[in-house]
């Protein structure tokens, strides 16, 4: 097992069942998941273990920018998916893979941990990625404790 | 999380020299970390710990070595409440204005 390329946390006030519909029903995703251009983005999939799933574009093109395969489904506590590019979705050996932790906390928060493992031989992913994963956690914590959508960001230069 | 516990782990040069090396390279054991720090490894520990307990970092297990990482969520929110959401641009102009008058190359950053 490779070590995760990054492991991001956050502590929000909900319930594990609440974080983890945020993470399955694309109704919530769209409030929260903004791509870099500002665009809503959807993980659409059954989620069930070996099922894929994609990561669409909400508007009319629905482009697709990221493929992969449900690996775990623990509800409401793991969810394992494996992540790639469109082109590159039969070839598993450039897949990354990521996880997500939710974990009620003894002080009635949630903590939720995601994990993305398998990316040293991709760094132009790597940097995407990295840049993206904050702003998505602030966003889902924001919708989550608020009950507020969230404002989108300005589009990238 | 508390944003003040944020504040007070990064109010303090070791700590945030800790989270440089984690951003240059994350998923550090403590050993690699006290190989750049100049205090024993106890010290070290301490300031690791203060780090976890502001979400500054986070740490994973990996068989027995214990991996740290930077985990720059608190910092995005701390960002996205006091940064309006148009002056990003101006801001990254201001910042490589002075990365190049300062001779630093550290664009990406």
């Amino acid at each position: 097992m490779t070590k995760p390329s990054f492991v991001y946390v956050t502590y929000i006030a909900t319930t594990p069942e609440k974080l983890w519909q945020a993470l399955v029903d694309t109704d919530v995703m769209r409030q929260y998941w903004f791509g870099s251009a500002g665009c809503a983005r959807v993980n659409v999939s059954d989620w069930k273990p070996g099922s894929k799933w994609e990561h669409q574009r909400v508007d009319e093109t629905r482009t697709v920018d990221v493929v992969g395969r449900v690996v775990e489904n623990n509800p409401p506590h793991r969810l394992v998916i494996t992540w790639a590019r469109p082109t590159e979705a039969e070839d598993e050996s450039k897949h990354s893979r990521v996880t997500f932790d939710v974990e009620l906390q003894p002080d009635g928060f949630v903590r939720l941990i995601v994990t993305h493992a398998g990316l040293e031989h991709d760094p132009k992913m790597l940097e995407s990625i990295s840049g993206g994963w904050p702003k998505v956690l602030s966003n889902l914590k924001t919708l989550l404790e608020t009950g507020r959508a969230v404002l989108r960001a300005a589009p990238a230069k | 999380m508390d944003i003040d516990k944020v504040f007070k782990a990064l109010a303090d040069p070791s700590r945030g020299y800790l989270l440089d090396l984690l951003h240059r390279e994350s998923g550090q054991t403590l050993t690699a970390l006290c190989m750049h720090m100049d205090m024993t490894r106890q010290a070290v520990t301490q300031h690791l710990q203060q780090l976890e307990e502001a979400n500054l970092i986070a740490v994973v297990w990996q068989g027995r070595e214990k991996l740290h990482y930077l985990n720059p969520v608190p910092l995005h929110e701390i960002h996205a409440r006091w940064i309006g959401k148009f002056e990003r641009d101006r801001l990254d102009v201001l910042r490589n204005l002075k990365n190049k008058l300062e001779g630093k190359d550290d664009d990406k950053t």
